[in-house]
């Protein structure tokens, strides 16, 4: 099958699509064939996907201490 | 049975039913799973512990009074983080200390393309990484730096792993906007933490290597 190139501007534009697999075949297709060739986008593809990936497992807010308490007492005060 | 499995065995519906009677104690049980996801959002958008707390309590006692307007389009936990949302924003505009932050947005619409900064290159996330108390505060850093814009859809979808349907449905934003604003806080992420991550918060590790293309 021939891949119709693609611009860096356009994959940028797909990158976040691409990451969560919403895209057609034929994008993923012609994406994967530009980050065989371009370093750069290769680049912004990895770091954008290991941001994704750090987020997702790496961030957490810890509720502060007696919240659920002085939530619940709150709500049976009113 | 005790009380833990009698709340386990009541429904959503149920609960919802004796919350709508004005029973505190079941809407506190469909409350429950969601507080964490309702102090998130507050926490994120309003960059402050106490303040969260005060509002995350606020929208939960809001939910309440207005149990009658939920008919139910939308799951239990959506209809209260939107509502958290809203009165985060509120509070955000009521605090003059964020004057500047609200014109800056002003500025930042959805038009126009987002450029990636640099390239550097970034390829292996080691697992030990994560563990790093200093990696963790970066993210938090990275996004709380992040225009709220951005910041409120990168919580919904990246932290708290929702659909973008559910991001959108939680934002009032159309699903194709909320895929928008998700590429933008994904690559301003990545222009914030790419060159942190061999630069400032170095190991030494080969990992961590960063090539500069040009």
């Amino acid at each position: 099958m021939k891949v119709i190139e693609i611009s860096c501007i356009e994959v940028w534009r797909e990158i976040s699509n691409y990451i969560d697999g919403d895209i057609d075949a034929e994008l993923r297709a012609r994406m994967e064939a530009h980050f065989r060739v371009c370093a750069h986008c290769k680049a912004v593809i990895d770091g954008t996907r290991n941001v994704v990936k750090l987020v997702a497992d790496g961030v957490e807010y810890a509720l502060p201490d007696g919240f659920s308490q002085r939530l619940y007492d709150k709500l049976k005060d009113r | 049975m005790s009380s833990t499995e009698q709340r386990l065995e009541a429904t959503e519906a149920d609960l919802l039913e004796r919350a709508r009677q004005g029973d505190k104690e079941a809407f506190y049980n469909l409350v429950c799973p969601c507080e964490r996801a309702v102090y998130i959002a507050a926490v994120t958008i309003l960059n402050n512990s106490a303040d969260a707390e005060e509002v995350a309590q606020e929208a939960v006692l809001k939910a309440f009074a207005n149990l009658a307007s939920f008919r139910g389009e939308a799951k239990f936990s959506t209809w209260l983080i939107q509502i958290t949302i809203n009165e985060s924003r509120l509070k955000l505009r009521k605090d003059r200390r964020h004057l500047y932050e609200s014109v800056d947005e002003q500025r930042a619409g959805d038009e126009g393309e987002y450029a990636p900064k640099d390239f550097a290159d970034w390829r292996e996330v080691p697992s030990e990484a994560l563990q790093r108390r200093e990696l963790r505060e970066a993210l938090k850093q990275a996004i709380a730096r992040l225009p709220s814009m951005y910041r409120e859809v990168l919580i919904l979808r990246d932290v708290q792993q929702r659909s973008i349907q559910e991001t959108a449905q939680i934002l009032g934003l159309t699903e194709g906007s909320v895929k928008t604003r998700l590429l933008r806080a994904r690559l301003q992420m990545r222009d914030a933490l790419a060159p942190g991550i061999d630069g400032t918060w170095a190991t030494g590790k080969a990992e961590y290597k960063k090539v500069r293309p040009f």
